[in-house]
């Protein structure tokens, strides 16, 4: 039960509350309120991982989202997941944690001895090495994801629940530190409408590192009184444990809230695990603080070399000491704080300062407190494997080119660096700002603002945690202002007493005596194991742009975003060509802020809400006779109705013997409707179809053909006259949505003088067509006999009247070419309507059938199938259709484009029917080519390719559709088609695309 | 994601909406009278501007009505929306 | 022929599932008529007051109520009338009667359309989480509808009062499926 370097007292965590976890096995113990990382170190582990490349030992940098090295595999089995930051992972009861890229273990790797050859694996290896040959690509890449994989995917179904949330606000607050607070409390008591996030387990920030003072109350207790009064406001939100992952175009942001991740329970199936927000901000404040820079010295990978802010978070927040014997390296003040603390805690301290005679109040105080300074010097190894065991320090020149004179050798365990602090500008840069270069900072800070957006504290370059509450403050009444609220009680900006700061001198690259890559590494990019020597070589081998740097090394690409490595990288390659910082710019950020995984961005959309399933009112009848479904757009149409022991084949062949020898229905339900209506309704219709309309018989029905303007077939289907200015347009099922668009485009946008009003009625009707030479039989049976007569309803026409008792429309219309039916009642009355029919029809052995033997019935007829025969570049006269198209109507859309001198073409793909000549069973298959002339090997001329084909049990035979170049003029002519399995292409003969009824009488009847 | 600012309904997101292309391309009063090549030119070709775009949209998720918005294609800022028939507004970067 | 005429919705047999604070129930077969006509053309405006008791709606995204019908805006030029339960073939003809003579379109999608009724305090929690639409009460209240998607399905939202209640619009065709995500989105307010 032991963490023994737990502090006595003090920290964040609620010692009430012991936590047991394992890592790697072992049983460890911390508290409620640590996160991973903290209880590692309170119980004195600091190995945790293996690097990327190199497989050296790594331990925990930092104590936030920056974290690099400390990645590890979280829960075990279908939850598990990998590369989860420990910094950033909350402590729960029974938790499990694996360090990654090991074997067997941790302490002892076989894939160390990389770092062995480490000089055989510089920048761009895999490049140069595994490029040739190239088609070796493939098992060069297994061996090396073996050798380098990030942690392992899950392999089961993830059984956790995840959510999507939109929501709108006025003011969005990126952080919750000084500045986040101070922001949320002046937008909110302005009464707008505030989201206020941060993606620790509390909001605090910086404050709840520190040992400060903030309105003469320790900073933590200022900060629960501020979140007493957030948390009182109606319109505030406060997120924590929230990422704001993405800011996109007009203030989109999207924000990853860890809801249950924090906590041991498991799925309930309705709590969900990970919440994933889209937010529309009217404004947004950025307070994302800072990151602190790593220096780069040689073995500044090992672990015990620590980010000099995360010691003090680990000291103060977390009350863990990660180490008794400290050596603080530095360029700025702001390191002294965590040497005081740890002195504070017990620890010995000495600081190292590539300064000469430091000076700043910081300074000052540690020197009053007896820590050693060492000043103008720099750390030029750090001695140790699997942990710190003392460092060598020399004296470092004064433009800290170089170093000098004999080394000097401390033990220590913990060394804490501090080379400045980056402000966190990446959301900033999403909204796309420009930034610029603070030379004060040595550091990017915001510039000029493009979104609706104001940065605000340390992520806006200002240190002092005055100018932070003071910003925060301004930023957020600007911002309520802006999204339009009167601000009446302004908060005043507390009072802060701090020290005054010195400034820092940069220092991109700690010299080691040596040349770099000698004797050691010195690591930038600590998660892709890109070293300062990488960079070196990179800009040897003539790379100039900042992001060929990035990709050639691969530094800033690993999980972290290169959040704590980019501008040390940037700032040494920058150096290298001898220019300023921002001469050699800086790479982009791009979202995501936070590692976001596919189970928070697809939400709930899985399983049966992946996408909606449009039913029928006669689906559950579908379902009860065993139908199976096609999807057709979203719709669920049935295929064909398996009878048991049928395979498909004999289903589909049952069924379209039924429709043409005794009867068969379908659901029709599907097809588009739309009710035009208007005194230019008819004029309407003959500028949208090729055919002519103004005299079309009250009551008759009339199939048409829309073109786009370039004069190809898009849309087709039934159109009939209800009355002098109004018709019923149908249309394919799949087409429904775009054409009332495109007869919407025309009105609004070209046409709008005329009286035309177009409104959609697909699903005010249930629609059952009944073909067949026994349909008058079974529909008769269910009305008036008579009045479904050739004389009182012919071909082609339609009429009102009740069918069982249901006031219907039956129209008189065929697509399989035998006397059919189509009965069109309310909706809601649908099923009865079937189940009326069907019972009706029994006596004459009605079948019902499906979208497949709807497809054979209609080839049979040579009919087409918009986007089966047609594909976009077909006209009317390809199909053959030349029938539809008025020669005398004048103009309509496409109609011009006849005359292109492609489209007028007479070689062109026309329609034409096929019959295999060898085998008459053999079923060709959808998209094969053709070619006249079979040739040994590819490439052969394709004169066309098969549009459908299926097997006729009513020809007795396959039959199939095709285009053929001048097809029509083919007739009897022998192709070939090649199978893409290979073997004997398939002889085929070009015929006439009508297999069955070529007289069309029967429809008729 | 775009946020649009719908003449009729106000701003909705993007996801509302689809977008048609280029705006302001009358079609051909008389088809005829024009030779091929003007008549491709209305069909196929489209200009491809840097800087202030004309372009149809339609709120097909909403009210279904077509309009008209100039964006800038190099900062996606929507300058002005405007309703069909209405005469582009004058809009600066 | 057969015997009874059923008339079905295909959320028969769903009624009040739900969290307690988000319940939902469907009002399957209220009488729904589309209109469409120019709201410039004062005789038109009449002519639908006379029939309906309240003139169509001018101001986008709002709702007009008289007694027992709600007239619903849907574009400038496009309104739903909703009435009662079987009256659709009443308002029709009385539409048609005092419309008679003007260019207007009134079309019965009563059986287009089902409407889904949310009710209870975490309503709007169950909406965000997969609508669109701003509909917090300062934006969007009682007398409003909106045209939008939610999961997926294009809706017409109208919210009733401030519990807040919302009547859902939806395509039959994509009523199971949404009245499905409705119910698996008020898990969780239980």
């Amino acid at each position: 039960m032991t963490q023994k370097f737990r502090l006595a007292e003090g920290g964040r965590i609620n010692r009430d509350h012991p936590v047991q976890f394992q890592f790697d096995g072992a049983t460890l113990h911390g508290y409620e309120g640590d996160t991973l990382a903290s209880a590692l170190l309170a119980n004195g582990v600091h190995l945790v991982g293996r690097s990327f490349k190199y497989h050296r030992p790594r331990g925990i940098l930092s104590a936030g989202a920056e974290e690099s090295n400390a990645l590890v595999q979280l829960r075990e089995g279908p939850r598990t997941e990998p590369n989860m930051r420990s910094t950033m992972v909350a402590l729960f009861d029974g938790l499990k944690a694996e360090s990654q890229n090991r074997w067997p273990s941790l302490s002892f790797d076989v894939w160390s001895v990389n770092n062995l050859f480490s000089r055989f694996l510089p920048a761009g290896f895999y490049y140069k090495t595994f490029m040739w040959p190239a088609s070796f690509w493939m098992t060069y890449e297994k061996v090396i994801r073996n050798a380098a994989g990030l942690g392992k995917g899950p392999l089961g179904r993830d059984p956790d629940r995840y959510e999507h949330r939109n929501q709108w606000c006025d003011v969005l607050v990126a952080g919750g530190g000084p500045a986040g607070l101070m922001a949320a409390l002046a937008a909110g008591r302005a009464g707008a409408r505030v989201i206020l996030v941060d993606e620790q387990s509390e909001m605090g920030g910086s404050l709840l590192s520190g040992t400060g003072e903030v309105d003469g109350k320790p900073a933590a207790d200022w900060v629960a009184e501020i979140m007493d009064e957030l948390r009182s406001m109606e319109e505030v939100t406060i997120l924590p444990r929230t990422s704001v992952s993405g800011y996109y175009d007009y203030n989109f942001l999207t924000l990853l809230e860890r809801v249950t991740d924090h906590l041991d329970d498991e799925p309930d199936g309705k709590t969900p695990r990970q919440r994933f927000w889209q937010v529309r901000a009217k404004q947004v404040v950025l307070a994302t603080g800072a990151i602190e820079r790593p220096l780069t010295f040689l073995n500044n990978d090992r672990p015990g070399v620590m980010l000099a802010g995360a010691v003090r978070t680990y000291v103060n927040r977390y009350a863990v000491l990660p180490g008794l014997k400290a050596v603080i390296f530095t360029n700025n003040d702001s390191a002294y704080d965590t040497a005081l603390d740890l002195r504070r805690a017990g620890a010995s301290a000495t600081v190292v300062d590539v300064r000469k005679a430091p000076r700043g109040a910081l300074v000052e105080a540690a020197r009053a407190a007896g820590i050693d300074i060492m000043d103008g010097k720099a750390i030029v190894k750090v001695n140790g494997g699997k942990r710190v065991t003392g460092v060598l320090i020399r004296e470092l020149s004064e433009d800290g080119k170089t170093v000098t004179g004999g080394s000097q050798s401390i033990g220590c365990d913990l060394v804490a660096m501090s080379g400045g602090w980056n402000p966190t500008v990446h959301l900033f840069s999403q909204s796309r700002g420009k930034l610029r270069f603070d030379e004060s900072l040595a550091a990017f800070v915001p510039d000029k603002s493009f979104a609706d957006e104001r940065s605000a504290g340390a992520c806006n370059g200002s240190m002092k945690l005055l100018d932070c509450l003071t910003e925060g403050l301004k930023a957020g009444l600007a911002a309520a202002r802006d999204a339009g609220f009167n601000v009446r009680k302004a908060p005043t900006a507390p009072k802060v007493d701090e020290a005054e700061e010195g400034g820092i001198m940069p220092i991109w690259v700690v010299p080691s005596g040596k040349r770099l890559g000698q004797g050691g590494k010195h690591f930038i990019d600590f998660q892709n194991d890109v070293t300062a020597a990488d960079v070196s070589l990179s800009h040897r081998e003539g790379y100039v742009s900042v992001e060929h740097l990035k990709r050639y090394t691969t530094m800033g690409m690993g999980t972290d975003q290169g959040k704590t490595s980019n501008v040390n990288a940037l700032a040494i390659m920058a150096d290298l060509q001898g220019v300023s910082v921002p001469e050699a710019g800086i790479t982009t950020f791009r979202p995501p802020w936070a590692l976001t995984g596919f189970g928070a961005i697809a939400g709930r959309n899985v399983g049966e809400f992946m996408d909606p399933a449009r039913l029928t009112a006669m689906h559950d009848w579908h379902v009860e006779h065993g139908a199976k479904f096609e999807d057709v757009g979203q719709w669920k149409r049935p295929w064909y109705y398996p009878k048991p022991g049928e395979s498909m084949a004999d289903a589909v062949n049952r069924e379209t013997l039924a429709a043409r020898s005794a009867v068969a229905m379908v659901d029709a339900s599907t097809l588009g409707k739309i009710d035009i209506q208007g005194p230019d309704a008819a004029e309407f219709l003959n500028r949208i179809y090729t055919n002519a309309w103004l005299k079309l018989p009250l009551g008759s029905c009339r199939y048409g053909l829309m073109l786009h303007e370039d004069g190809m077939v898009f849309d087709d289907g039934v159109t009939t006259r209800l009355a002098e200015n109004r018709f019923l347009m149908t249309t394919t099922t799949g087409g429904a949505a775009n054409v009332l668009t495109w007869l919407e485009e025309w009105l609004q946008t070209e046409w709008p003088e005329m009286k035309v009003y177009c409104t959609s009625v697909t699903e005010q009707w249930a629609t059952v067509s009944v073909s067949g030479p026994y349909a008058r039989h079974v529909v008769g049976s269910l009305t008036d006999y008579d009045k479904l007569g050739p004389k009182d309803l012919p071909f082609m026409t339609m009429a009102e009247m009740d069918i069982a008792g249901i006031p219907a429309r039956v129209y008189r219309i065929s697509f399989t070419g035998e006397l059919a039916f189509e009965v069109n009642v309310p909706r809601r009355q649908g099923l009865a309507l079937w189940r009326a029919i069907w019972e009706a029809g029994q006596k004459y052995g009605i079948t019902p059938y499906g979208t497949e033997a709807m497809h054979v019935l209609r080839a049979e007829k040579g009919f087409i199938i918009v986007g089966q025969e047609t594909d976009g570049t077909v006209t009317p006269m390809d199909m053959g259709m030349d029938w539809i198209v008025s020669k005398k109507k004048g103009d309509f859309i496409g109609r011009r484009s006849f005359a292109r001198e492609d489209t007028a073409r007479d070689d062109r793909k026309q329609l034409v029917g096929l019959y295999t000549e060898d085998d008459p069973h053999h079923v060709l298959v959808e998209g094969q080519q053709l070619v006249a002339e079979v040739k040994p090997t590819p490439p052969m001329k394709m004169v066309g390719h098969v549009t459908s084909a299926y097997f006729s049990s009513n020809v007795g035979r396959s039959i199939a559709l095709a285009v053929v170049e001048g097809g029509r003029e083919r007739m009897g002519e022998t192709l070939y088609a090649p199978r893409l399995e290979g073997g004997r292409p398939v002889k085929v003969t070009i015929t006439d695309p009508v297999f069955f009824d070529k007289e069309g009488v029967r429809a008729r009847g | 994601m775009f946020l649009i600012d719908c003449p009729y309904c106000g701003p909705r997101q993007q996801t509302e909406f689809h977008c048609h292309g280029e705006a302001h391309i009358a079609r051909p009063k008389d088809p005829d009278a024009i030779s091929d090549v003007e008549w491709a030119d209305y069909l196929f070709n489209r200009s491809n501007t840097k800087g202030v775009f004309y372009e149809r949209w339609v709120h097909n998720h909403g009210c279904r009505r077509w309009f008209n918005l100039a964006r800038d294609t190099v900062s996606d800022r929507i300058l002005a929306v405007y309703r069909m028939g209405e005469k582009p507004p004058r809009v600066k970067k | 022929m057969a015997d009874v005429v059923t008339e079905m919705s295909p959320l028969d047999g769903r009624a009040g599932s739900g969290a307690d604070t988000a319940v939902i129930v469907e009002h399957p077969h209220l009488s729904k008529i589309n209109l469409r006509g120019d709201s410039g053309d004062q005789a038109f405006m009449d002519a639908v007051a006379d029939a309906v008791g309240a003139a169509p709606p001018v101001e986008a995204n709002t709702v007009m109520t008289a007694g027992k019908h709600s007239i619903l805006w849907l574009s400038p030029d496009e309104w739903l009338v909703v009435t009662p339960e079987g009256k659709q073939g009443d308002m029709e003809v009385a539409l048609a009667g005092t419309l008679e003579g003007q260019h207007v379109s009134i079309v019965d999608g009563t059986d287009a359309r089902t409407t889904i009724r949310l009710h209870g305090a975490d309503s709007r929690n169950v909406l965000m989480k997969g609508c669109p639409l701003d509909l917090h009460p300062r934006i969007f209240g009682p007398g409003q509808c909106a045209q939008s998607i939610l999961a997926k399905a294009d809706v017409l939202i109208h919210q009733l009062d401030d519990t807040p209640t919302y009547d859902i619009y939806v395509l039959y065709s994509f009523s199971r499926y949404l009245w499905d995500w409705l119910a698996d989105a008020a898990k969780g307010f239980s």
